[in-house]
């Protein structure tokens, strides 16, 4: 195999990556919110369900959760899930994720001074301006450190579709690899991650830098 | 007119009894300070006044309207829509300033007038630049808290209460976080307003402050008002729980 076609077959396992790392993003941040809304609600049985639901997110391997979310509906439903692959992938990588959301969002918003909720409730702000103008601004600058090594183990854990046979960066090269004895394709699938990570850090940095005009 | 009025109040903190039947009325205009020893009440009396505290018994009416009132001996608040309302009539200064540290100076005072008021952005942008011009800070409109001092801050605090020109201003300690140094441009600031005869209700340890700007002091302890009158009277008491209080501050 010449080394272009082994660049051009890890370049599409590359974007796949990217696919999953993006959608991943794109549905676990609000979705953190609601869970973390849930964990944090005045109602016992809504935070102490969600809870429950967040400590096994977190508490179990995230591979062994997409082969859950990948073959419950077969063993459950006997449906077939043949096009399923790809959005359980999605959810399952959406779900976790959440989970770790939320967790930092509510690290977050207990952070916040109880002040800030008493000088709110004196000027008149209802509850979503009070959430949206004076919590959450200062929640995003708090949490912003922590997020940011979520999503750089995020770029790595996309690898973890693998387990479910689906071809993303790590399995194509892994495939490569076996099939040409070569550890090429594994030395430029840990430079796309790391490069990749080294962009996602600076973007981060970015924002930090955004938000560091007040202290 | 009675602008606030609050009769009977009671609350306890599970076996703690704080207030211990309590009544407060504040006319149009007056200036009351309310002082005595730590743990006496005073905060817990006014985050019940601004209802930031809900009370277990007793009754709170703001220029006659009335936000608990009393049915078959309980004590119950008005619907969420007219609490709203009646909520608009005060305001309360507290004593570690709490500003958006978010917003700037000039952001702090007007956003509430604007998003929460809807009122006219301009005419809102106006009026925060002359309460600024009074407080003296003018140059500072665009600088963001932390880059103030502490009676800065505090009387950015003060402007932001006065933006939504509430009728009753409260005010918790407001110079106790502060360095002494920075203590009399807040009370200057303080006096000033009780010049312009804006009501006002001050939980303070500054006593010849209190002495000097007040109609009407209140000296609390242990939950009760042990006396309440002009600011010769009370600080000329023969009260013995007075005479020790202010005894005590002598000394410090
Ligand atoms: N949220 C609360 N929970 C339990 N106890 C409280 C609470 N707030 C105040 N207290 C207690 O009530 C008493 C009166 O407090 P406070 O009103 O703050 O007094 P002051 O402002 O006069 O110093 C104190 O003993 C205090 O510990
Ligand atoms: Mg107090």
């Amino acid at each position: 195999m010449s080394f272009e076609v082994m660049l051009e077959q890890l370049t599409s396992g590359m974007l796949k990556s990217m696919l999953i790392f993006f959608l991943t993003l794109i549905f676990s941040l609000p979705l953190g919110m609601v869970m973390c809304f849930g964990r944090m609600s005045k109602n016992k049985i809504i935070s102490g369900i969600t809870g429950f639901i967040i400590s096994i997110l977190r508490g179990t391997p995230l591979m062994l959760q997409l082969m859950v979310v990948y073959f419950f509906p077969y063993y459950l439903f006997g449906w077939s899930i043949g096009g399923w692959r790809y959005p359980a992938i999605i959810v399952g990588f959406s779900i976790n994720y959440a989970a770790y959301f939320a967790e930092i969002y509510r690290s977050g918003i207990e952070a916040i001074p109880k002040g800030q909720h008493e000088a709110s409730q004196i000027l008149l702000y209802s509850k979503p301006q009070e959430f949206f103008k004076i919590t959450l601004p200062q929640v995003i600058k708090i949490i912003l450190p922590a997020m940011t090594n979520e999503i750089i183990t995020l770029v790595k854990d996309t690898s973890l579709a693998f387990s479910i046979s689906y071809i993303e960066l790590f399995n194509m090269a892994q495939q490569i690899a076996a099939a040409n004895t070569t550890m090429i394709p594994f030395v430029v699938a840990a430079i796309f991650y790391y490069v990749f990570n080294l962009l996602v850090s600076v973007v981060m940095r970015c924002f930090e830098k955004k938000l560091s005009y007040y202290s | 007119m009675l602008y606030l009025e609050m009769n009977n109040i009671k609350k306890s903190f599970g076996d703690l009894q704080v207030l211990k039947d309590i009544s407060l009325q504040v006319r149009e205009g007056e200036v009351i300070s309310i002082i005595g020893p730590s743990g006496s009440g005073k905060s817990t009396l006014l985050r019940i006044a601004t209802m930031l505290e809900t009370l277990d018994y007793g009754t709170i009416s703001y220029l006659g309207e009335e936000a608990v009132s009393l049915y078959d001996g309980e004590s119950v608040y008005a619907k969420p829509k007219k609490l709203k309302e009646i909520k608009k009539n005060f305001g309360l200064v507290f004593q570690n300033f709490n500003l958006f540290p978010h917003y700037t100076v000039l952001k702090n005072i007007t956003d509430a007038p604007i998003s929460v008021q809807k009122r006219n952005k301009k005419e809102v942008m106006k009026e925060a630049k002359e309460l600024l011009d009074k407080m003296g800070l003018s140059d500072k409109a665009d600088y963001y808290p932390c880059q103030l001092s502490g009676g800065q801050q505090q009387r950015v605090a003060i402007a932001r209460a006065l933006a939504l020109k509430p009728k009753v201003l409260f005010f918790d300690e407001p110079t106790s976080a502060l360095d002494p140094e920075l203590t009399g441009e807040v009370l200057k600031v303080i006096k000033s307003l009780a010049e312009q005869k804006m009501t006002m209700v001050i939980v303070t340890h500054e006593m010849s402050f209190a002495r000097n700007i007040s109609d009407r002091v209140i000296f609390m302890d242990k939950g009760v008002i042990a006396v309440e009158g002009s600011p010769e009277e009370v600080f000329n008491s023969s009260n013995e729980r007075m005479q020790e209080f202010l005894g005590k501050l002598n000394h410090e």
